[in-house]
């Protein structure tokens, strides 16, 4: 990770304490994840308290405080896909991968994450892993499509 | 691009657009918002642009990347103007053809059209589609006609001619009467008065005042807003503009959901365009009203959709509710009186300063006027958006606009509302959906989701499904909400394991009425809807799962057993190899049997066996028959 790359991007904002939560969230889009560091120079530079910080860190979902993998892997589990069999695609998938919603893969590949609604309730049940969609997903498709990326 | 100063020159500008855009010039519509992206729409675009710069076609034909028409089910959509002729699920491999035929030789591609599935009719144009003919699209009807990141295309459609009235010949008394008397109400959940929510922000005698747009679509299952944000963002902005105009504020936010990138992208062109164009900003169309606008995106916290848990949000805060003892019309952004509207709120907005309160109230019922927009999902045919009046019934849209339930399946229940709202059995299918009925019912408008579910959804496993959504998203503040959930989910998990008790549907109650009078917020007071609606209309299921350990439905996993009907297997080892556990045992001409001591219940051997033998089963309730004794096993093949 690159101090410069988290100066820039607090240099994007106004150095204002309420920029707290978009500063954070470009951080985790640049970054993946949110390294210890990045919240460190935010304190310094913004004059947040760290434990402000840490707490809007964690409370949201779509900010994580480890590393994710090299692939996301979001199961949806909204209400269409739920009626239509997501709960058994997301155990078929963590079966695959043997972790749990949540975890990342010890080599690091891919991080599985479960997601309430993405809005593309007519292709339920919903894999998608990065920016690839799969929809009327089944048990049995569930291999094939981890197993094409590396 | 030089800013308008004045009303005339807004005019001059539209008359200059429409007059260079040759209305009898092909024009390709394809739908680009995310339903359509998921099922292929960017390779089709990619397709078209290529195929008709080969047939040098570049400046014959128009092509417009378009917001979300609705009809998911049936995307990519392509809608071939002038003539409007609607194609369904166009693939790449679709395009020389549409180009050759029907661009160059106009003529129509039966295979891409919408065909009637009872009279086997095709049907060439877009609103003669019967899932689009029995709406009423006064807000979605136009973005496949619009490039949600061209302000001109909206300006083509009549936009900010609104605003323009607004600012120009209204004053903001004037605009505030005319919503008040349109009745609009919250589109967001609530169903409270727009104008009521205006003024008293307006009233206030402090400032400065904020209004801002509420893009935090939690619920899962529904996407009208971000339809409406993502496919016509100028049409929230001029509402926005209009609201702030009559409440006397200078300065708005937009909270978008960053889980819609696409929303958050077209927002931001738009807001810029807006600006350029001297839609926002300082001395706005040379009336002397200054407004600008600011984008934050909420970071996927659901809680932080209720108004005093975003805007704390706004001021870069963890997103948690407060008591509302002063509501936030009156405190609310850094303590200042704040209006918050929800998207297709204030969407309606320029339609009622552009036609009127009495057309608006022409529509609806006599609580609820206009019309809603909802998301059609789960076990229904055409899932999709639809924009009806207030009004209609239930049934119609699920039968004559979602064309009914797929596979012959019964109908069992329709779920409104989100985590808020709760479960409408079918006697109340012909309920005219307004706020009053649906609250009537116990559940609720909410937002607008409207999840479907057929004889194999389980309700006590979709009560257990939103306790266990809102036990995540509950922010633990306030006890009742945070320590009820809980205390609910494990209530639940027992039961849909098998392990309930007794007295475990009473104990769901008196949560459930505890959580909804102590609770801090209304994720709290109105979580436990599902579970009380679904206890109030299938009790028989819960005492089926607590009694018989039976999961009518056959969904709820613990209660389950999958078993292979000798007289059905044919023995294709299918289910055999596809099985994670090796639980089944067999061979070539050898029936196979499933070890109910292995089997982990992951029921791939169910969805793997070919439909046309339908061997694997599943049992609920009573014992697994014993298996067939090894030496029985071996297939005896009829002869062809």
């Amino acid at each position: 990770m690159e101090a410069e790359k988290v100066d820039e991007i607090i240099d994007r904002h106004p150095a204002k304490q309420e920029v707290l939560i978009q500063l954070l969230l470009d951080m985790q889009n640049e970054f993946n994840w949110i390294p210890k560091q990045a919240i460190l120079r935010i304190n310094e530079r913004l004059q947040i308290p760290l434990s402000q910080i840490y707490r809007v860190a964690s409370f949201y979902k779509a900010m994580s405080l480890t590393p994710r993998g090299k692939h996301i892997v979001n199961v949806c589990l909204g209400t269409a896909c739920h009626v239509r069999g997501g709960p058994r695609i997301m155990d078929k998938v963590e079966e695959s991968l043997k972790i749990k919603a949540g975890k990342t893969t010890q080599d690091m590949k891919f991080t599985l994450e479960r997601v309430n609604c993405l809005g593309c309730c007519a292709l339920g049940p919903v894999i998608v892993v990065d920016k690839d969609y799969y929809g009327n997903v089944t048990t049995a498709k569930v291999k094939e499509i981890l197993e094409s990326y590396d | 691009m030089a800013r308008i100063n004045s009303n005339t020159e807004l005019e001059e500008l539209r008359q200059e657009i429409l007059s260079k855009r040759d209305q009898n010039k092909p024009r390709i519509a394809v739908c680009a918002g995310t339903g359509c992206l998921a099922s292929g729409a960017a390779k089709v675009i990619a397709a078209l642009k290529e195929e008709i710069k080969k047939q040098g076609l570049n400046a014959d034909v128009d092509i417009k990347e378009t917001g979300c028409p609705g009809f998911c089910e049936r995307g990519p959509i392509m809608v071939i103007y002038p003539e409007e002729i609607c194609y369904l699920q166009v693939k790449p491999d679709d395009i020389p053809e549409i180009i050759s035929e029907t661009i160059k030789e106009r003529k129509v591609i039966d295979r891409l059209l919408y065909t009637d599935p009872t009279t086997g009719e095709k049907v060439t144009h877009e609103s003669e589609i019967p899932f689009y003919k029995n709406q009423k699209r006064l807000l979605i009807g136009t973005n496949i006609n619009i490039d949600p990141k061209s302000i001109e295309d909206y300006l083509a459609i009549g936009g900010y001619r609104a605003l323009a009235k607004a600012l120009f010949d209204m004053t903001p008394e004037q605009v505030l009467e005319e919503v008040k008397r349109a009745n609009l109400r919250g589109r967001g959940g609530g169903g409270f008065p727009a104008a009521k929510k205006w003024e008293t922000t307006r009233n206030v005698p402090r400032e400065p005042k904020y209004v801002i747009v509420n893009a935090d679509e939690g619920d899962p299952g529904a996407f009208m807003d971000r339809a409406v944000l993502e496919g016509n963002p100028h049409s929230v902005l001029e509402g926005l503009v209009i609201s702030a105009y009559t409440i006397g504020s200078h300065e708005g936010f937009i909270y978008v959901r960053q889980e819609y990138p696409l929303a958050v992208e077209n927002v931001d062109i738009a807001i810029k365009q807006a600006e350029e164009y001297g839609f926002l900003g300082q001395n706005i169309l040379g009336s002397g009203f200054d407004f600008i606008v600011n984008v934050h995106r909420g970071a996927g916290a659901f809680v932080s959709g209720e108004s005093s848990a975003l805007m704390t949000a706004i001021e870069g805060k963890v997103g948690e509710p407060r008591p509302k003892y002063i509501r936030t019309a009156v405190s609310g952004i850094w303590e200042r009186p704040s209006n918050l509207n929800n998207v297709e709120t204030l969407a309606n907005v320029p339609l009622i300063i552009n036609n009127g309160a009495e057309w608006f109230t022409s529509i609806g019922t006599e609580g609820s006027k206009g019309t809603k927009i909802f998301s059609l999902v789960g076990k229904v045919n055409n899932t999709g958006l639809v924009e009806v009046p207030m009004g209609m019934s239930l049934r119609e849209i699920i039968y004559n606009i979602g064309g009914g339930i797929p596979g012959d399946k019964k109908f069992k229940a329709v779920q409104t509302g989100g985590p808020s709202g709760g479960v409408i059995p079918e006697q109340y299918l012909d309920t005219p959906v307004d706020f009053d009925e649906l609250t009537k019912l116990g559940s609720m408008m909410g937002s607008g989701g409207m999840i479907v579910m057929d004889e194999d959804t389980c309700v006590v496993d979709v009560a257990r499904y939103f306790v266990d959504f809102l036990c995540d998203e509950s922010c633990g503040k306030c006890i009742p909400c945070r320590e009820g959930l809980k205390h609910m989910r494990e209530v639940l998990n027992n039961i849909v394991e098998g392990k309930g008790n007794e007295g475990d549907i009473e104990l769901l109650e008196e949560l459930s009425r505890l959580m909804t009078k102590a609770s801090l917020c209304a994720l709290g007071t109105s979580a436990a809807n599902p579970v009380s609606t679904t206890i109030r209309y299938f009790g028989d299921e819960y005492q089926a799962h607590i009694k018989e350990s039976k999961c009518p439905a056959l969904v709820c996993k613990e209660l389950v057993s999958y078993y292979i009907e000798p007289s059905k297997c044919q023995a294709c080892m299918i289910c055999l190899r596809n099985c994670p556990v090796e639980a089944i045992s067999g061979g070539k001409n050898q029936i196979h049997v499933i070890d109910q001591a292995k089997c982990i219940k992951c029921g791939v051997c169910f969805d793997a066996c070919p439909t046309r033998f339908g061997a694997v089963i599943k049992i609920s309730g009573e014992p697994v028959p014993a298996s067939l004794p090894e030496k029985e096993r071996s297939l005896v093949r009829g002869k062809k």
